[in-house]
């Protein structure tokens, strides 16, 4: 279990290697060197997965410390790894999939100028993601969270001098630090309460400490959700995501689809001991999921950006992913946010690969007809997008209606739950399928010359494509290999009538079939349709495109009061009423002095004048003293 | 044999000597100048190290103590000696001033000579405010320091240096002053009681915290406190604070920065706490309030800054305050945290100042407004800011953020409505940096100059790569730190503990004398 730390490690000397030396090293060497990292981490974890599940169940779990890392009189966190049968799977999905995009990478990526910043970069991302899930106590997960939430910025803002670039990694950045200060509070309480932030201990306490005492309980599990909507892009805190887009492709791939943002779907299920002495909170979850998930969904019909559309996907389908967690359904959350990391990734990297093949173009308006040319990608994507739909046999398919079966037998709203996230999924197969039939179907436009990708971008999609299909098999109902894994961390997970699922099954392929044949009758059978739709809601389409006004009104509520504050503190506040105050009393002292000045006359009588009365009052002080 | 050597001495006059020195030296010698003044400033950092090394770690109480008389009339003695909080206070100064030093050699042009004799002056005061153990000797100190800083400023300063030079000394006085009155006050009553005279520290915390009456100490502590609250700076005593950053050069800027604020809040720690425990037990609210008050309010000044000189200015008072509030929290983290954090500040301004400098020297601007693609022209310097900004914006794996955690980890004890508040630090702190990191380095600039700006030089890099490489050592193994610091800390708060101060303060400091 050693060989852990080279997980970690690799990664960052990658990253050190490549960012330091890069201006000397030749790019095929930068690439190779970046990939391999990653891969031999991957290695690591499979060999290391494999070592696991050939040892008895209970022996799955180790806690290696490698050193004290913060220690003060009674208070000690470690740096030290958490292995168990959720950061194991954790960790393959994350060095796999990041392998697979840094390959993408390096064909997509070719004619960068700053081809080793990007891939310095990616590496440390892999490592801090790694961090993060490797963690054995919540400040080294919180660091690693903010290190992800820094290449996230560093990646988004990549070509800098893009003003919008610069602008959505800040935006980034400050939303997220938003949630983590929600995060950072939920960490001072949990020591407040547990004396400690290892994770065992804390979970191994809990029973006992939060029995009595539901408030804490509430209080520390909404805090850390705050930090998870941050950083997993929820309502009220989702606003970054779909600016983030702003970032090279492979980079909205990885960070912002497959792994980064569901670090807080991974933080709620590590703390579900936590949680499941907070009903409210497991509820506040569920909410805040399904709405995201709608919501999302439907700004994602309207809009025309392919990526932004992506990314409204990617952030209802971590609203799925909550779903799943919210009703304690921690290990089917877990195994959509596997399945998804696959089949968003996927669509990610066709969509970047449609931009390649049309310098750069992302507008739905100007795309159509690339079927014949791009071959590989259209079908990969077609594959990418059933499984998103959650077409029967699509990874997306199990893993998405194990949620919601969840969600109906959830002791809280169950029905509306699982009815709003099987509307969701009609949504969701419409915009997706949307993207397939105006960019693929129809005449190719004038002027594009569209060519299909080298083969070190087309590789990474079948790869993707096929574990878009197969990945959900590990989640077969009767076989359930993931479940069975992952049961021994979540020893509460509520059992499914197989009724409910045949029923969930039933009737969300029927609803996403609804959409697909929405979409396909939208913009093949009769293309004029959505026109007469807009016009005769327009207030709705108009809310829609504009993503509910809600960057506007934060706008107004947040940023234009806090400027306007700080000029008021700093032009007025500071400058006329504090410094003015100082500046006053010099002055008046000056002004005193200016008067007092008057006494000191040079004339030798006036100062005889005032000693013989100073020497009167004094006698007169003595006299009557000795009286 | 260490003991025999008066090594805390030797450390504290060597710039001195090194001041002698340079004033001999004709004003037209720059080498033999920069050569000497720099030598006596590393050694007195090597000398530093060699200290760290030597230093006990588990001991909590003063060490390398020595006494010599020195005005015997008054019983004043030369009384010196360090602990855990002193000893990387020292480090800080005697690192900062070798690398003021050396960046001085390029970026001040007029007055060499001069300037260096008052640096390793200021180098000499500045230490010996860290050691001094006499209440006399301290109060030297300080005032002495104010002599050096108010040349440096007044001198080699921008256009509006006289003005600032003549507010920071004579706010810094207005402070001092009152302090002096209230030694001056124990000292006397001191004497009256006992009838010996002394200016030692040890007798007068045990004699004030056993014998003055509470309404007495209350003014005491409250005399002492405003001198120290000054200097730190602490709201609504900061506005000298942004003239003398801005108008102050660069080198001064470190110093005044990294070093100066941190006399204010070792005071505190040293002196007003110590003195008057119980005062400041009951000082929690008011000055964790102003602290926090500081931090957001500085905050919000910084984003509008146009200066970046002014930015970091207050930046840096917004950051002061949370090392206030660790201190007052009376908690073993808490205090440990901001002691700790006196440090981390201390590194990441000083970086921030220095980066500033380098733009400045290249292009003689430093608007925010000014300059934009720097990420492009001068990557180097790109990635330094970034790493500065990001270490005092307390992003974890960098030192600042073990100390802001351990800060409201121990605050969060003592009241968590406070530390909520401050702890919207973090998201503020992050909106004005990056947006300065943004108007500089990313983007693109109008002006054809900009882009063509040469990047570090090597010379520049290995004056700034020690600052960065700190910043992770903290950040990521801050062991060696906290285990020197937290004994010391921990025998503070158990000394000055309400309810232990008769018992435990006397047979403690017997020993030491023994």
């Amino acid at each position: 279990m050693n060989s852990i730390l080279f997980v970690v490690l690799l990664p960052v000397l990658g990253s050190f290697i490549v960012g330091i030396f890069g201006k000397w090293i030749k790019k095929s060497l930068i690439g190779i060197i970046a990939c391999c990292s990653v891969g031999i981490s991957f290695l690591i974890s499979a060999f290391l997965f494999i070592k696991i599940i050939n040892l008895p169940v209970n022996l799955r779990f180790f806690d290696k410390v490698f050193f004290q890392w913060v220690p003060v009189g009674h208070f000690l966190v470690n740096f030290g790894f958490y292995i168990d049968p959720l950061s194991i799977l954790m960790i393959l999905i994350v060095t796999g999939v990041s392998f697979v995009i840094h390959l993408y990478s390096i064909g997509y990526m070719k004619e960068e100028e700053h081809f080793s910043r990007y891939f310095s970069y990616l590496n440390l991302f892999v490592a801090s993601m790694l961090l993060l899930v490797l963690a054995d106590n919540f400040l080294l997960l919180f660091m690693g969270w903010e290190a992800v939430g820094l290449c996230s910025y560093l990646l988004i803002g990549f070509w800098f001098h893009k003003k919008s670039a610069a602008d959505a990694g800040r935006k980034a950045f400050i939303v997220n630090r938003i949630g983590d200060f929600g995060f950072l509070l939920g960490i001072l309480l949990i020591y407040h309460t547990f004396k400690s932030l290892n994770y065992s201990a804390v979970f191994s306490q809990a029973p006992l400490i939060l029995k009595h005492d539901n408030g804490v309980a509430t209080a520390i599990t909404l805090l850390l959700f705050m930090g998870a909507v941050g950083k997993s892009a929820q309502i009220p805190l989702y606003v970054w995501l779909p600016d983030a887009m702003e970032g090279p492709t492979p980079v909205s791939a990885l960070i912002h689809a497959a792994t980064m943002v569901t670090a807080g779907v991974y933080m709620i299920a590590r703390t579900h001991i936590l949680y499941q002495f907070a009903p409210i909170s497991m509820e506040m979850v569920a909410f805040v999921g399904i709405i995201t998930a709608f919501y999302a969904a439907s700004i994602g019909t309207v809009q025309f950006d392919i990526k932004r559309i992506i990314a409204y996907s990617t952030i209802s389908q971590l609203g799925y992913m909550f779903l799943g967690v919210g009703v304690a359904a921690y290990s089917a959350g877990i195994f959509h946010l596997m399945t998804h990391a696959f089949f968003k990734a996927l669509l990610f990297l066709c969509a970047g690969s449609i931009m390649h093949a049309c310098s750069g173009e992302t507008d739905l308006r100007k795309l159509s007809g690339l079927r014949k040319y791009l071959p590989v990608t259209f079908w990969t994507m077609v594959i990418g997008a059933l499984s998103l739909s959650g077409f029967p046999g699509t990874a997306g398919f199990f893993s998405k209606d194990d949620i919601l079966a969840h969600a109906y037998m959830a002791p809280y709203y169950g029905k509306f739950l699982w009815g709003l996230g099987i509307i969701t999924a009609a949504l969701t197969s419409f915009y997706i399928f949307r993207i397939i039939f105006i960019v693929f179907r129809g005449d190719k436009q004038q002027g594009n010359h569209p060519h299909e990708s080298p083969k070190i971008m087309t590789v990474p999609l079948i790869i993707l494509a096929i574990l878009a299909i197969i990945g959900g098999y590990v989640g077969l109902p009767e076989l359930n290999f993931i479940h069975r894994f992952l049961s021994p961390v979540f020893l509460k997970t509520s059992a499914l009538s197989s009724s409910i699922e045949l029923k969930t099954m039933l009737v969300s392929f029927i609803f996403s079939l609804g959409g697909i044949a929405t979409a396909w009758y939208f913009y093949i059978v009769n293309p004029s349709l959505p026109g007469i739709i807009k016009k005769n809601v327009a207030g709705l389409y108009r809310l829609l495109l504009n993503k509910y006004f809600v960057d506007e009104v934060y706008e107004r509520i947040f940023v234009l009061p806090g400027k306007k504050i700080a000029s008021f503190f700093s032009d007025v506040f500071d400058t006329k009423y504090i410094d003015g105050a100082v500046n006053e009393t010099g002055k008046w002292i000056k002004i005193n002095s200016e008067q007092w000045k008057k006494i000191q006359t040079g004339y030798l009588r006036d100062y005889v004048l005032i000693i013989l009365i100073g020497g009167i009052i004094l006698l007169g002080f003595f006299i009557t003293k000795i009286h | 044999m260490i003991n025999n050597i008066p090594i805390l001495s030797i450390i504290v006059f060597l710039p001195l000597l090194g001041a002698v020195l340079v004033s001999f030296i004709p004003g037209n010698k720059y080498s033999l100048i920069k050569s000497v003044s720099f030598l006596f400033s590393f050694i007195t950092f090597l000398l530093s190290v060699f200290l760290f090394f030597v230093f006990k770690p588990s001991v909590g109480t003063f060490q390398f103590m020595q006494t010599i008389p020195w005005i015997k009339s008054i019983g004043a003695n030369y009384s010196i000696g360090i602990d855990g909080i002193s000893l990387f206070l020292i480090m800080l100064t005697t690192f900062l001033t070798s690398i003021a030093i050396v960046y001085s050699f390029h970026s001040i042009d007029s007055k060499l000579k001069e300037f260096m004799i008052f640096m390793l002056f200021l180098n000499t005061t500045m230490l010996g405010v860290f050691v001094s153990l006499d209440l006399l000797l301290f109060y030297l100190f300080w005032e002495a320091m104010l002599i050096p800083m108010y040349f440096l400023i007044g001198i080699w300063g921008g256009e509006r240096r006289i003005y600032a030079a003549i507010k920071f000394f004579l706010y810094t006085m207005v402070g001092s002053v009152l302090m002096l009155a209230a030694i001056l006050f124990i000292y006397f009553i001191h004497k009256k009681a006992t009838g010996i005279s002394t200016f030692d520290l040890q007798s007068l915390i045990s004699y004030s915290t056993a014998h003055i009456p509470f309404k007495t100490k209350l003014f005491l502590f409250l005399a002492f406190a405003l001198a120290f609250a000054i200097k730190v700076p602490i709201f609504p005593f900061h506005t000298w604070l942004p003239d003398a950053y801005t108008e102050a050069p660069i080198p001064v800027n470190l110093l005044l920065s990294g070093v100066l604020v941190k006399m204010g809040v070792y005071g505190f720690l040293r002196f007003a706490i110590p003195l008057f425990p119980e005062i400041a037990h009951n000082f929690f609210y008011p000055i964790g309030i102003l602290a926090v008050i500081g931090i957001i309010y500085g905050a919000f000044i910084a984003y509008v800054q146009k200066d970046m000189k002014k930015l970091i200015a207050y930046s840096s008072f917004s950051q002061v305050g949370f090392i206030i509030l660790g201190i007052f929290s009376f908690t073993n983290t808490g205090m440990t945290g901001g002691v700790l954090q006196m440090i981390n500040h201390g590194i990441s301004i000083s970086a921030l100042f220095l980066l500033v400098g380098m733009l400045q020297q290249r292009t003689g601007k430093r608007g925010i407004n000014d300059f934009g693609g720097l990420s492009g022209s001068m990557p180097v310097f790109s990635a330094f800011l970034l790493i500065s900004i990001l270490s005092s914006i307390g992003l974890p794996g960098l030192n600042g953020f073990v100390g802001e955690f351990l800060i409201l980890l121990g605050v969060f004890k003592v009241n968590i409505a406070l530390t909520a508040i401050a702890s919207t630090g973090i998201i503020l702190s992050a909106i004005y940096m990056l947006w300065m990191f943004q108007k500089t380095s990313q983007g693109t600039s109008a002006n054809e100059n900009i882009k063509k700006i040469p990047d570090l030089s090597l010379k520049e890099i290995l004056i700034l790569v020690p600052m960065i490489l700190i910043m992770f050592w903290i950040g990521l193994y801050p062991k060696p730190f906290l285990s020197r610091i937290e004994p010391s800390v921990k025998n503070l708060i158990n000394t000055t503990t309400p309810g232990q101060f008769t018992t435990s303060v006397e047979p403690s400091f017997l020993l030491i004398h023994k």
